[in-house]
């Protein structure tokens, strides 16, 4: 069992901002949806959690029919990137807040809540009010608050988004092992490709509203199926009309399957170098490579070199 | 140099103008109130009309104020949640008693509903009349207090944001828990701040009561009203001048309470950034 | 329950049950409380106001339903002799004089506080010193003041027997002290929060290319104010031109000091309804036109500010 997006479609006015999508996402597993601002994966993530009601399409959560469920019985999770505190509550009350709805007695509450501020390691939290913890304990404490109703699925709406970089990398790994321990789905969703590549076992791409590809990382790494994928993934050159990663392209003698041209600039940034070539068919593509290969090349500006894709790249479409 | 003297110059124009023009009247209110001693000031209060004024006024703001905060917050949710086809007009026409004046209310409100008005034969065949009358005091009140309390609370609302409610509704919270839990302790301090205001208006309203009153001798005399017509009538300075006193008091109170959750909603700005 | 030694399994290592659960329910029809809501709201605001102002407008005109009925002879009577009486009563000689007084009034007083209100709004802001959270509070106090208080302590501060020895029955500067006193929380507060929200990042720039502090203010300070400057200008115009309490006790007799609440408060007093009503909507309709400029000229230099 898993989650079915069946023909999911959402429009605001006369954008649509999820567009047609159907998506199998595998029990136990964790999937990020990785996209651009406006993408709609924001939106996508509040349509599985009911928040948003689709205009057109169905959501299937461990084969219930959710899309007509209100969220209070869709048994599902939800953080979010400013992590929504009750702020006038402390800690315990507001991870103890799912429980209390649910009419459970005191005792199994506090039991659960006490479970779960070790869960997140904030035992020492536990009468500290949102306004005096830290933005990454706020989270944490919005991750016990989410996993303490027992939820089949766990939504993270850009959870890391408004942390600071050390803080977002601690959490990354955080939440990467709580997955490990309790094997609920969970869904992600971010605009940083290293945290989606780092964290995942799940990749889904998202672009004007549509699934450009779906699959594990590195597959969608290797064998992008469109150009936006390619380029999302990772640093990208046109060489030959096709798009290319620029550490797959080299610099060699005229030979077969090569092209020649001038340099027409040289960056160095750090360890790497990046070659800009101007070639003969009007392209104009960038190599990398590192300061050990520049050096046995010995070009400069305005040197004639030839160029020539280390790994045949076959594109989809 | 010259920084510092243009410094200290405005600084004197300003608390020169705030003192002529506020500080002066507050103070000379004080002092003449007690001007023939504390004696004759209680005995002024505590006048049989005085206390029926005063009760009067209190038991208009017992309708008024929980009525318009209601509605204020009502108003608020609804105008924070949803754009919807008339949403500026209903935020216009909740503007627009603080610009009309309340003479005019007044004037509005007899030519509606009292006997010579629209509605006048038919409510007086059932029964009700507005001139002469409490309701149409409270009436009055409640059209001139309106906006305060949905003003002071829609942009606390808009700040505080839905994503708390939504948080609430995946936890499996209900409208109604959602709402008392959740909702209303996030915009407490707006709401506070809005129902003193409104205290504080219906209190001290004085135009559009007098007009609804129509003849001030008669039984209808809220505080303010009872001020006008003791030194209207008698000419007793000490009468008006301690009724005027007693309504200051209580505003003053108002006044203080306001300044207290404005600094406490500044430190909870900082808070939330 | 059981509560084994690791904390994870004993929370979700189970797979969830959901007996209980109403898992179907249909989704709350939020928008049924919305509209529930909506209405009444609308309700309310009709009967306390918005139909009261209708009924002066018509009074204004001599729409009165129970005269005739609903037929051509009503609309035909009405389109001529209702404007007729309705430009009569609005052109006597003392309502023009009335009205006159309360627009100038009105509008001086709120260019003046305007001024005023930014040099305190930038004092409060920018300067700090001691009690001046008292001075803060202060600001407040003509806003929380039942006006007619303000009426009696300015009639005896200011009047006949001032212990001051300014006398200012019965005249212009007495009106415009009380309504300066009543409109000043206005002009303040409506310009206090953006100079507040102003970081001071533009005008250390002006003054490291050479501008002075005036300049500065004028040049850079300025334009980011006009939005609010006019916004409080409005409100305190609109407050100035319908204030009655305050005015009233030092205003005096009818005669040269009669703004067009008195007026019309007069009249009222001699029953005169089908002219207060009219003097009413002239009035009325004078502010709705002073507060939609000011409203469009903010909004004009809102748009110039922000892209």
């Amino acid at each position: 069992m898993s989650i079915s997006l069946s023909r999911l479609t959402k429009r605001y006015g006369p954008n649509t901002v999820v567009d047609d999508v159907t998506v199998e996402i595998p029990e136990g597993s964790l999937t990020a949806i990785l996209g651009p601002s406006g993408s709609g994966k924001s939106t996508l993530l509040k349509l599985i959690a009911g928040l948003e009601v689709p205009d057109e399409g169905r959501v299937i959560i461990e084969g219930d029919d959710v899309t007509d469920v209100d969220p209070r019985y869709r048994d599902i999770g939800f953080c979010f990137q400013h992590y929504a505190p009750f702020r006038h509550m402390n800690a315990s009350k507001n991870i103890g807040f799912g429980l209390r709805v649910r009419k459970q007695p005191k005792d199994v509450i506090d039991v659960k809540v006490r479970e779960l501020l070790e869960l997140v390691k904030l035992e020492d939290k536990a009468n500290s009010y949102p306004a005096q913890l830290s933005g990454g304990e706020r989270q944490r404490m919005a991750l016990a608050r989410a996993l303490a109703i027992e939820p089949r699925v766990l939504l993270l709406d850009e959870p890391f988004g408004a942390l600071d970089a050390i803080v977002r990398t601690e959490l990354r790994h955080f939440v990467k092992e709580l997955h490990q321990q309790i094997k609920v789905t969970t869904i992600l969703v971010t605009h940083d490709q290293d945290e989606a590549m780092e964290v995942a076992d799940q990749l889904l791409i998202m672009h004007s509203g549509k699934i450009e590809q779906a699959g594990e990382p590195t597959e969608l790494y290797e064998r992008p199926a469109t150009e936006f994928v390619h380029s999302f993934l990772g640093p990208t050159t046109l060489f030959k009309g096709v798009a290319v990663r620029p550490h797959d392209l080299e610099l060699v003698s005229p030979s077969f399957g090569t092209i020649e041209g001038v340099v027409t600039s040289i960056m160095e940034l750090g360890f790497e170098i990046q070659v800009t070539v101007t070639l003969r068919d009007g392209s104009a593509p960038w190599v990398q490579m590192s300061r050990n290969e520049f050096r046995a090349h010995g070009v400069s500006t305005g040197s004639p070199v030839s160029v020539r894709a280390r790994v045949a790249q076959e594109l989809r479409s | 140099m010259k920084h510092t003297s243009r410094k200290w110059s405005l600084r004197v124009i300003v608390i020169g103008y705030l003192a002529l023009l506020v500080g002066l009247p507050v103070g000379y209110l004080f002092i003449k109130a007690f001007s023939h001693g504390l004696g004759a000031f209680w005995s002024e209060v505590t006048k049989p009309n005085a206390v029926a004024a005063l009760k009067l006024s209190a038991e208009v703001a017992l309708i008024a104020v929980p009525v318009n905060s209601v509605i204020g917050i009502g108003a608020a949710l609804l105008l924070a949640k949803k754009k919807f086809f008339g949403s500026r007009a209903l935020t216009l026409a909740f503007d627009i008693p603080v610009a009309v004046s309340p003479i005019i209310i007044g004037v509005a409100l007899i030519l509606a509903y009292s006997r010579i008005g629209w509605f006048g034969p038919w409510l007086s065949k059932n029964g009700i009349t507005i001139l002469f009358s409490p309701v149409g005091i409270v009436m009055a009140t409640m059209a001139v207090s309106l906006p305060y309390v949905l003003r002071s609370v829609l942009p606390v609302l808009i700040e505080v944001g839905k994503d708390q409610e939504q948080a609430a509704r995946t936890l499996g919270a209900g409208a109604f828990r959602t709402f008392w839990q959740i909702t209303l302790p996030a915009i407490r301090w707006g709401v506070l701040y809005g129902v003193t205001l409104t205290i504080a208006r219906t209190l001290g309203e004085f135009g559009a009561v007098l007009v609804v009153s129509g003849d001030i001798t008669g039984k209808t005399q809220t505080l303010p009203i009872y001020i006008f017509a003791v030194w209207d009538q008698s000419y007793d300075t000490i009468g008006a001048f301690a009724g005027a006193l007693v309504l200051a008091s209580i505003s003053i109170v108002a006044l203080i309470i306001l300044s207290s959750l404005r600094a406490r909603e500044r430190k909870l700005h900082v808070d939330l950034a | 329950m059981d509560s084994p030694a690791n904390p994870s399994s004993s929370l979700l290592g189970a797979p969830p049950t959901r007996k209980g659960w109403r898992r179907f329910a249909v989704r709350l029809r939020s928008s049924s409380g919305a509209i529930g809501g909506g209405s009444l709201i609308v309700g309310y605001l009709s009967i306390i106001f918005l139909i009261p102002i209708a009924a002066v407008v018509a009074h204004g005109f001599s729409f009165s339903i129970h005269t005739e009925g609903w037929g051509a002879a009503f609309w035909h009577w009405h389109l001529t002799a209702g404007f007729s009486t309705f430009w009569t009563d609005v052109t006597q000689p003392a309502a023009i004089s009335a009205i006159r007084l309360s627009l100038w009034l009105s509008l001086s007083v709120a260019a003046i506080n305007a001024v005023m209100g930014v040099a305190i709004a930038w004092v409060l802001v920018r300067d700090s010193f001691h009690g001046k959270w008292f001075v803060e509070a202060f600001i407040d106090l003509p806003f929380a003041l039942p006006t007619i208080v303000v009426g009696v302590v300015l009639l005896f501060l200011f009047g006949t027997q001032s212990p001051l020895h300014i006398d200012l029955f019965e005249t212009w500067m007495g009106l415009m002290v009380a309504l300066l006193f009543v409109t000043l929380p206005f002009s303040v507060r409506a310009v206090q929060p953006v100079l507040a929200s102003l970081d001071g990042e533009a005008e250390a720039a002006a003054k490291s290319l050479g501008a002075g502090g005036f300049r500065t203010f004028v040049s850079v300070v300025l334009p980011s104010l006009w939005p609010a400057v006019l916004g409080g200008f409005g409100l305190a115009f609109a407050r100035a031109i319908g204030e009655f309490g305050s005015i009233s006790l030092i205003a005096g007799g009818i005669g040269r000091t009669t703004t067009a609440s008195s007026y019309i408060y007069n009249l009222t007093q001699g029953f005169l309804w089908t002219n207060a009503a009219a003097v009413s909507t002239a009035l009325l309709v004078l502010s709705l036109i002073i507060l939609i400029a000011s409203n469009v000229f903010a909004r004009r230099f809102q748009h110039r500010l922000a892209p």
